[in-house]
């Protein structure tokens, strides 16, 4: 064991007690400019580069009346990470939650975690972990959610909105209890892999002692869009699925849909304006068995041709469907707003691969997200349908489930995570 | 607290800007003292041999095909500080804090083998700077402190030793956790020396090709996997028991700085993270919790002797640990066998623990070790 220093934490250590190297070099030019001289090396070394991006472009607004990573155009990646909270000291939480507004206010610009990945001092751990250095801000966005479970800490029980209710067990679910639910919940998106992958795991490194990760997914293909007019991404079973997704330039469609408004639940729920809802669900997809289903099949179980995506009968993946052209329980038919008195709600899940499942099988398939404004109303009834009729549900499992309160956006750079459900003057 | 000190550079910086250009000369000058160091394939040559003691500068270039490591050892191959994995046309700055005395700087080629060594005096009195005292106490009393485990530890493993060879496999199993707690509390200490932990506590995973294992975690096996004693494991009983008390010898020797104590207390976390939490380091004998309890209490030893220098500095964080460190020992409580007895180092069966309750020892040691590797920081600041 000896004390190893490398060359910039010398010279920072130097602004506290001049080294000896100091003295010499400046040539008895006194204690004090020694001290400053080294210490303007160091700011040399680590100001003339940055450590941030520096490049603007594909950043997403971090502040705004509504979260990002909602309406937002669909990124090609997430990671998805639940947290258990471990504290019980609600100041403690509060700070956790105002230092991960300021690690996300800085991440999604592109920028490194507190004070860099490098540069500091050489016995203590770098703040940030680095690997995102030199990779542009790949549109990164991150999105906090607080789970039921969470109202059961710090005195939140009157605090928890009517429509946050625990999700039913819908026949068919076969949840493993390690990937399903949270008190908190990260939703990071972006289209470099690295960079939501970086975001998570800074977060959950500022977070330790505070809280723990539960369970996280990574994403590596969107299945959804939002964005007006173009084309449906396909999932693992190779369709288009979710053609109406509501777009991020639809503000009608999202103020009736997906936004909490103002007199939603009343006063009690008043600090959710301008939140949402998200469901998570992981879906397992039987890949092989799929794989060896007849084409006809595969399209009557949609309801929808493989190629275009487009419905029954239909040309386009946007012409709208003729359900009553689909078999009874094609996905399409039970899915859509019209056979559900209007359910609307804004898909924007992602396809993940977890490696096999030890049985020579792909472990695949839809890590569905859904936000809406009240799953009492969204995703629970048409959920409901679904497991009970979907021909889908030959070929798939859900496995992990969970709900989330999604606060309203991050006002400005006073503002927190969380601030209207926990400060002290809400 | 690395924010204070950067601000500190930070608001220098217009005036030290300007300064620093404008005196490129003299600026060279301030390197004068670094010795150069220019590694190739198969050669390292040194731009000095000589230096004055206290802070010794390197300015490592390699010049080869190969990543290098470049080294400087002590003249029992203990190393005072190194750098590894210097790729072909990088430069690297090593500093350390060497003391009056002969010593090599080695250039390994490949990252292997006995290297391209030259010769390097220091000269002078030892100038190393003034320190607090109070550091130096804490240093003095963490030294007395392995010295003392390993003084404790060497009867306990005589009488794992004994039942060994006596071919006693009950009393052997009983001894064998109590025979390392020592060691486990003072883990990085031993390392330093680098050739005793291979021979004393490699794990069958970590064996290199060709080398011989030995050492507790080999008797381990045959205790409780093999469930036998034969001539080949009483002579490897012995040879522990020679590892150690090399061990014993030489551990008041170790170069023992306050950064390489809190630097310590961070590594037994580790230890824990990687090799206990996850049931690896005991798995013949699954007495894991017993290893993690020694980790545990050798970083809170490290711990106690730096925090009065660490709580004058960072307040907040020392508050942190004094938290996780008795979140971490409460809920270690709940895994000893006779919950009411909290001297005893009697704890269950790790392979009784489930993966739920893994995941609680696991997220309570990274909230104990998140902010343990802040400590090091806390205390040169």
């Amino acid at each position: 064991m000896s004390e190893t220093t490398d060359q910039r934490t010398d010279e920072t250590r130097a602004t506290a007690r001049p080294s000896r190297r100091a003295l010499i070099g400046w040539g008895g030019a006194g204690l004090a400019l020694g001290a400053v001289a080294a210490g303007g090396a160091v700011a040399m070394a680590t100001g003339g580069e940055s450590q941030d991006s520096g490049n603007e472009a594909g950043a997403v607004e971090f502040h705004g009346v509504h979260q990002a990573g909602i309406a937002t155009p669909v990124q090609d990646r997430l990671h998805f990470a639940a947290f258990d909270v471990k504290t019980d000291d609600r100041a403690e939480f509060v700070q956790l939650l105002k230092d991960w507004t300021a690690a996300a206010r800085r991440m999604t610009a592109g920028k490194t975690v507190g004070d860099g990945a490098y540069g500091g001092l050489a016995e203590a751990p770098p703040d940030d972990t680095g690997e995102a250095l030199g990779l542009p801000p790949a549109r990164l966005t991150l999105t906090i959610g607080f789970g039921p479970s969470l109202f059961e800490k710090f005195g939140l029980r009157e605090r928890r909105p009517a429509a946050l209710v625990d999700l039913p067990k819908f026949p068919g679910d076969n949840l493993d209890a390690a990937r399903t639910g949270g008190d908190l919940c990260v939703q990071a998106c972006a289209d470099d892999p690295q960079v939501a992958v970086h975001a998570i795991r800074n977060l959950a490194r500022i977070g330790f002692g505070k809280v723990a990760v539960r369970w996280s997914q990574l994403g590596f293909g969107k299945t959804s869009s939002t964005t007006p007019g173009s084309q449906t991404p396909r999932n693992l079973f190779g369709f288009k699925d979710g053609t109406r997704n509501i777009a991020g330039t639809e503000t009608d469609r999202l103020d009736r849909h997906v936004w909490v408004g103002a007199r939603d639940g009343g006063a009690k729920d008043a600090w959710m304006t301008g939140g949402s809802y998200l469901v998570a669900r992981r879906i397992r997809m039987n890949i092989e068995t799929w794989d060896r289903t007849s084409l006809q099949e595969q399209e009557d179980v949609f309801g929808r041709d493989k190629k275009e995506g487009a419905p029954v009968g239909k040309a386009k993946e946007h012409d709208e469907p003729f359900l009553k052209a689909m078999k009874p329980t094609a996905h399409v038919r039970l899915a859509h707003p019209d056979s559900n008195g209007g359910i609307t709600i804004l898909r924007r899940g992602y396809s993940f691969t977890d490696g096999t499942d030890g049985l020579g099988r792909l472990d695949a398939g839809l890590f569905f997200l859904a936000y809406q404004r009240d799953p009492r109303t969204g995703f629970i009834p048409l959920q409901r349908k679904l497991s009970a009729h979907d021909a889908l549900n030959e070929y798939i499992q859900h496995v992990g489930s969970a709900v989330f309160a999604i606060p309203p956006g991050v006002r400005d750079a006073n503002d927190w995570w969380g601030r209207t459900l926990l400060s002290e003057e809400a | 607290m690395r924010a204070v000190r950067l601000s500190v550079a930070a608001a220098v910086t217009a005036a030290a800007l300007t300064s620093v250009t404008a005196c490129t000369a003299k600026s060279d000058a301030a390197d004068g003292d670094a010795i150069r160091v220019t590694a190739a394939d198969s050669s390292c040559e040194t731009s000095a041999g000589s230096v004055p003691a206290g802070q010794v500068t390197l300015k490592i270039e390699n010049k080869g095909s190969k990543a290098t490591e470049v080294e400087i050892l002590f003249p029992d191959d203990r190393i005072v500080s190194e750098k590894e994995n210097i790729g072909p046309g990088t430069k690297y700055t090593l500093t350390a804090e060497v003391k009056a005395g002969s010593y090599e700087i080695a250039c390994r080629p490949g990252m292997k083998g006995h290297g391209v060594r030259q010769k390097l005096t220091v000269t002078g009195s030892g100038a190393s700077a003034a320190r607090d005292p109070r550091l130096d106490k804490a240093v003095a009393a963490y030294r007395q402190y392995a010295q003392d485990q390993a003084d404790e530890t060497l009867p306990r493993v005589e009488t794992f030793v004994q039942a060994v060879k006596a071919g006693d496999l009950d009393a052997a199993r009983k001894a064998y956790a109590p025979s390392r707690l020592g060691w486990e509390r003072t883990e990085p200490v031993a390392e330093s020396f680098g050739d005793i932990d291979p021979k004393v506590d490699v794990r069958a995973d970590g064996l290199e090709q060709g080398q011989k294992w030995t050492g507790w975690h080999r008797l381990e096996k045959a205790l409780w996997q093999d469930k036998k004693i034969g001539a080949e494991e009483k002579a490897l009983a012995d040879q522990l028991v020679t590892d150690l008390k090399d061990w014993q010898k030489r551990v008041g020797t170790a170069e023992i700085t306050p950064t390489s104590m809190a630097n310590g207390a961070k590594e037994l976390l580790d230890e824990v993270a990687t090799g206990k939490v996850t049931g690896e380091e005991d798995r013949y004998s699954h007495t894991d919790l017993v290893d993690f309890k020694g980790n545990v209490e050798g970083a809170q030893k490290a711990y106690e002797l730096l925090k009065p220098v660490a709580a004058k500095n960072d307040p907040a964080l020392t508050k942190e640990l004094d938290k996780q460190f008795t979140a971490l020992d409460t809920l270690l409580d709940t895994y000893r066998t006779d919950p009411a007895d909290k001297t005893s180092y009697d704890f269950v069966s790790y392979d009784k623990v489930g993966q739920d309750r893994r995941k609680e020892l696991s997220d309570a040691v990274n909230a104990l070790a998140e902010p343990l590797s802040r400590l090091a920081a806390a205390v040169v600041k």
